[in-house]
């Protein structure tokens, strides 16, 4: 069965295979460090099977908010590495595309800032960019690709979407977030004055 | 049952560490440190050193497993520092243990980091356990504090703290001034060595008698730095060797003068030295003279265990398992001003 666990939201965690899925979540976007011990344990117990049920593990790379995005993937690293089975990382945006056509997945990132993603039959066509909400219809060619705004994401639709990119042969062994943005901070100017 | 081995990560700041214990004898402890990636910025960025641990993280463990020649199913359990520290780093560490530990069907124990810092002695190589109580006295670039530890599993209590800069942030704030390197310890160590501790006298933060009825052994560096700013500023061919070297006199004389306060009125004969800033010679030296006077045993585990490690949240964890102290629940939260009387959460 195939664990998957995306935290660019909410957190959401699904076991699936053998025509059983389970998941549980939550929309709260700031508990993902909380729920996530909690939600694997859940979805195996609702599936009555054991850890070494799994035989690979799938995490969304994000784009979203950087604090819990990293807490899924860590997660998802170190149950791979208990179990000795291989992780995926794909984008977060590729399980809302999940069986639509043509469409722009546009998530909020946080700081007034959208990620968007365009895909043609669940396959990205360009992206993950940053745009605003005044820039988006500028950024993406919204006839071509109707919006699609997520909220949620579903980490069942994230094991199906892996799914159909392992069957055309997509590489997914990078396990890097899209973080789309550098860290924040800069080189001071020097240490300031303290006297008159 | 025999001694429990357990796995322990570390990521409450710039240090990624996982140690393997078996009970009291060291197994592993694999550090990757972000600390060159922070240097252009003169000190921590959490959002720079949360990236790194993610990075890190599968690296660590691999060859923490390899070094101590186990199998990830051997393990009996699983511990991870939970706070005190930067909340988007130790949540990494946090949610690699909680899937490492359901992944394997075992406990998990979230434990203090400070604590941490005290168990790491037990894991000293000529096996002279620590004897409790002992006060201790940790040190580092996040935090200065001085506890009493009473037992390592259930009673630990906090005397004091520093109210503003820790006293490494104070080491790298004053190399920042005298145009030194970052991290600031080892360089104001090194141009220390030729100069004159006292030829300037700065101020000894907390220490007059009207800051002693409320903060007997809390401790405050900020005055200091600025006092030392104030003096470059002002003064003509500023010597950095003894600049460096009396800001240094400065902060170990408080540090070892309250903590040696601290042993002499709780009647504990003993004193742990503990956290990166172990490393500096001149404290290492004034406490070690100050201790000898006194009649207190110093304790000072060796430096790779004194630095942000993961075998010392190994320790612990294994401790409390042969305490039989419950593990966490999994559903706890990272704490990052965690109180050190939290010893497990």
């Amino acid at each position: 069965m195939i664990l998957a666990i995306d935290t660019s939201a909410g957190t959401s965690v699904a076991l699936v295979g053998g025509g059983i899925v389970a998941e549980a979540a939550t929309e709260d976007t700031r508990s993902h460090a909380e729920h996530i011990g909690v939600f694997i344990e859940r979805v195996l117990a609702d599936c009555g099977v054991t850890p070494d049920a799994v035989t690979a593990v799938v995490v969304g790379l994000g784009p979203g908010p950087f604090t819990g995005l990293r807490v899924g993937i860590a997660a998802g690293i170190t149950f791979a590495l208990g179990r000795d089975v291989p992780i995926h990382g794909i984008s977060s945006h590729d399980a809302v595309a999940v069986a639509r056509g043509s469409c722009a997945v546009v998530t909020d990132v946080r700081r007034r800032e959208l990620a968007w993603t365009t895909y043609r039959d669940g396959i990205a066509v360009s992206g993950p960019g940053l745009t605003t909400e005044g820039m988006l219809a500028d950024d993406v060619d919204l006839s071509e690709f109707p919006e699609v705004r997520a909220t949620t994401i579903s980490a069942a639709l994230l094991a199906t979407a892996a799914l159909n990119r392992i069957e055309r042969g997509d590489d997914l062994k990078s396990l890097t977030p899209l973080y789309l943005r550098a860290p924040d901070a800069t080189p001071g100017n020097g240490p300031k004055r303290v006297s008159g | 049952m025999t001694e429990p081995l357990v796995l322990g990560i570390e990521s409450s700041c710039d240090e990624t560490g996982v140690g393997i214990v078996r009970g009291n004898t060291l197994l592993a402890n694999v550090i990757a440190s972000s600390m060159d990636q922070h240097a252009v910025f003169g000190g921590v960025v959490p959002e720079i050193a949360a990236r790194a641990h993610l990075e890190a993280l599968r690296g660590t463990i691999e060859a923490a497993v390899r070094e101590a020649n186990i199998r990830l199913h051997d393990l009996d359990a699983i511990a991870v520092a939970a706070g005190p520290g930067l909340a988007g780093a130790l949540m990494v560490g946090v949610g690699a243990a909680k899937a490492l530990a359901v992944s394997l069907g075992k406990p998990l124990y979230g434990v203090n980091h400070l604590v941490g810092h005290v168990g790491a002695d037990v894991l000293r190589a000529d096996g002279q356990s620590i004897e409790l109580p002992t006060v201790a006295l940790l040190v580092s670039g996040g935090h200065t504090s001085l506890l009493l530890v009473r037992d390592l599993a259930t009673d630990v209590e906090l005397l004091g703290e520093t109210l503003d800069d820790a006293a490494g942030e104070a080491f790298d704030k004053v190399a920042r001034l005298l145009g030194l390197p970052y991290p600031g310890g080892p360089h104001i160590d090194r141009v220390a060595v030729d100069g004159d501790p006292a030829a300037i006298r700065f101020p000894r933060g907390l220490t007059l008698p009207k800051d002693l009825v409320h903060h007997r052994y809390d401790f405050s560096f900020s005055g200091l730095k600025t006092a030392v700013a104030r003096y470059v500023e002002t003064t003509n061919d500023v010597s950095v060797a003894d600049v460096a070297a009396s800001f240094r006199e400065s902060v170990a004389d408080v540090l070892t003068r309250k903590a040696v306060d601290a042993c002499l009125e709780y009647g504990v004969p003993r004193l742990l030295l503990g956290g990166g800033v172990a490393a500096n010679a001149r404290i290492r030296a004034l406490t070690a003279e100050r201790c000898a006077e006194h009649g207190i045993e110093l304790r000072v585990p060796p430096l790779s265990l004194c630095t942000d490690n993961g075998a010392m949240i190994a320790a612990l964890g294994a401790h409390l398992v042969e305490r039989g102290i419950t593990p966490s629940d999994l559903d706890f939260a990272v704490d990052s001003t965690m109180p050190v009387q939290t010893i497990r959460v």
